[in-house]
């Protein structure tokens, strides 16, 4: 990371090259969907899952990366995103509101989510509060799949169905246009409102990071009292990591409901929270670009196991191992392999690093 | 009166750990509380933070009454805490660690300014400037804590044994610059063990038992005070007449 960083110091000495870079990388991303597009609608479909992981990852950062709260129900936020919008435009109430309604909604309902977990696991710390985490994640789960019955709200574990598609004005992202020569597929066009989304989430989060709070943040993950000592609202302080990782999760969500534009509680079992935090940790806890990369790898590993049995009948004539059987396995051994030579992730945060060399002192 | 306890009682669970004290520090003031391990000192000091909420009793700082409140406000009001075994953010850097004192603060420059004021005082703090805290000797850590809270700008400064865990030279060294905060106009309250060094350097002194303050006065009374010889400095008062007799 030092090295990144000394690099990118240079190149805030050299603005052009750092314009040029960002213009690189923007229409990299920007001719992404064409391109893995060529390969199928499915691969669009792929790179919009992996950018609804990046959200995800991005805010359970915050809440594990940041303030160093170890969170093992970060999905229910996303659930509870999911359904804000899901119940919001579809059928199953007849309400059908605009996406810029919604969308706020989502952030809100998972907002004061985060903060009714947040608020009574304020003294919790490490196992105690993962295990409080955890049954939170199971019960928000737990009731969306019951609470069709006495008054159905959830419609229980049939799920909502026929969830409205995200439509700016008249602009429906589900359909498919021509436009200038190119055609936009709904996956495509879903894929650049992600990835406008996806920026603004980095772009708040690396804020964060610099700003004071995310001094206050790195404070209590180090030390609860020498934080307060500091001058630190420790109450304030680790509600507002609750709250922002949350909502962050619950826009994640409601772009799930709109892309899919079908829901059910099973779409967020304790298996989720757990990807999402293997995101967090693989990629390196508390570093942007570590956890962006945790998410990418994580969302597009299962997908590309897909076409290993083509491979294998092409190399050995036949398929030797089920990938799609062994995916667990497979990951599994990816993620022993990575915690054994990158302890601190693929990226880690220099914070993390220095952890590690103190430990083998 | 800056800091003033009256009728502090703090018990944890069912065990009064302090009964029922009356402790002020003036301003301008090195005001020592000495005792055993387990008098209740340190409780005493977490009940002035707000780190545990008294029974009774009440306590004013600057005037106004903090009792129980969160200890983020009364730090925002210029109380500093250096707490017990330190609190250094070990994966923090020194520099770190000493932009995280003055986290109330505002002013960019003046923190800046304070910082190397704060090298000046503890000239090995410059020299580990990068280094995270963990990676410290007790007695840098100490610095640095006692550091970390000069950043704040603080007008009463807390301290809890600075001298744990030190070696005998190091402890003198860093008593040296308390005194040096004191004579700069910090008002203090140094929570020790180490009775004999604390006395020597404080203006007034309470003694601490069980609970209780069992002595209180000018800090050049309580060091000539038989009892207190006899309890916190390990002298045998008893004895000393035979010496003086051996001598002529």
């Amino acid at each position: 990371m030092r090295d990144t960083a000394d690099y990118l110091d240079q190149l805030k000495r050299h603005p052009a090259a750092m314009w040029l870079g960002f213009a690189l990388v923007g229409a990299a991303l920007a001719a992404l969907p064409f391109v893995v597009g060529l390969g199928g609608q499915t691969w669009v479909r792929i790179a919009n899952l992996a950018l609804l992981y990046v959200m995800l990852a991005l805010g359970l950062n915050i809440v594990v990366g940041f303030a160093g709260l170890l969170d093992l129900g970060y999905i229910a936020f996303y659930a509870v995103g999911a359904y804000s919008y899901a119940l919001l435009a579809s059928p199953h109430f007849g309400l059908h509101l605009p996406f810029w309604i919604i969308l706020p909604v989502g952030f809100l309902v998972a907002c004061v989510f985060g903060v009714l977990l947040g608020a009574p696991v304020l003294r919790l710390r490490g196992d105690y509060l993962a295990i409080v985490t955890l049954g939170f994640g199971e019960i928000i789960r737990i009731f969306l799949n019951n609470l069709n019955a006495p008054v159905n709200i959830t419609n229980g574990p049939q799920g909502i169905t026929l969830i409205d598609p995200v439509r700016l004005g008249s602009l429906s992202l589900a359909t498919t246009e021509r436009f200038a020569g190119l055609t936009f597929t709904g996956p495509v066009k879903y894929y650049y409102l992600l990835l406008v989304l996806v920026l603004v989430i980095i772009v708040i989060n690396v804020r964060l990071q610099d700003s004071r709070i995310g001094r206050a943040w790195e404070a209590i993950r180090e030390d609860e009292i020498a934080a307060q000592a500091m001058g630190i609202n420790l109450r304030n302080i680790k509600l507002l990591a609750f709250a922002m990782g949350a909502s962050f999760g619950g826009v994640a969500g409601g772009m799930f409901s709109a892309i899919q534009g079908f829901i059910s509680p099973e779409s967020f079992g304790l298996f989720e929270s757990i990807i999402v935090l293997t995101m967090v940790v693989l990629g390196g806890m508390g570093n942007i670009p570590g956890v962006i990369l945790g998410a990418v790898l994580l969302s597009v590993f299962p997908e590309a196991l897909r076409y290993m049995s083509p491979l294998q009948n092409a190399v050995f004539g036949r398929e030797l191992i089920d990938a799609e059987a062994a995916r667990l396995l497979i990951f599994g051994l990816a993620m022993v392999l990575i915690m054994l030579f990158r302890p601190a992730g693929l990226l880690p945060s220099d914070v993390r690093k220095r952890e590690l060399a103190m430990r083998s002192d | 009166m800056l800091l003033e306890l009256i009728g502090l009682e703090v018990a944890y669970g069912g065990i009064k750990a302090v009964k029922g004290i009356d402790l002020a520090v003036a301003r301008g003031e090195l005001v020592c509380l000495i005792g055993a391990n387990g008098a209740g000192k340190t409780t005493t000091l977490k009940a002035v933070c707000g780190l545990v909420y008294p029974r009774a009793g009440r306590v004013y700082y600057d005037g106004d009454d903090i009792t129980g409140t969160p200890s983020h406000r009364p730090v925002a009001r210029g109380l500093a805490m250096v707490p017990e075994g330190r609190g250094i953010f070990r994966q923090l850097t020194v520099e770190e660690n000493l932009a995280m004192g003055a986290f109330v603060r505002g002013d960019r420059q003046g923190v800046r300014r304070d910082l190397e004021q704060v090298f000046e005082l503890f000239p090995r703090l410059a020299e580990r400037r990068t280094q995270s805290g963990g990676t410290l000797s007790g007695g840098e850590q100490q610095m640095l804590a006692i550091g970390r809270a000069m950043m704040s700008r603080p007008k009463l400064l807390l301290l809890d044994e600075p001298s744990m865990g030190l070696a005998p030279l190091l402890v003198q060294r860093i008593f040296q610059t308390v005194q040096e905060i004191s004579r700069e106009g910090v008002t203090i309250l140094l929570i020790e063990q180490n009775a004999r060094l604390a006395l020597e350097i404080a203006v007034r002194g309470y003694v601490m038992e069980s609970g209780t303050i069992t002595l209180a006065g000018p800090a050049a009374e309580l060091l000539a005070d038989p009892k207190v010889r006899e309890a916190y400095l390990g002298e045998i008062v008893a004895a000393e007449p035979a010496i003086e007799r051996d001598r002529a």
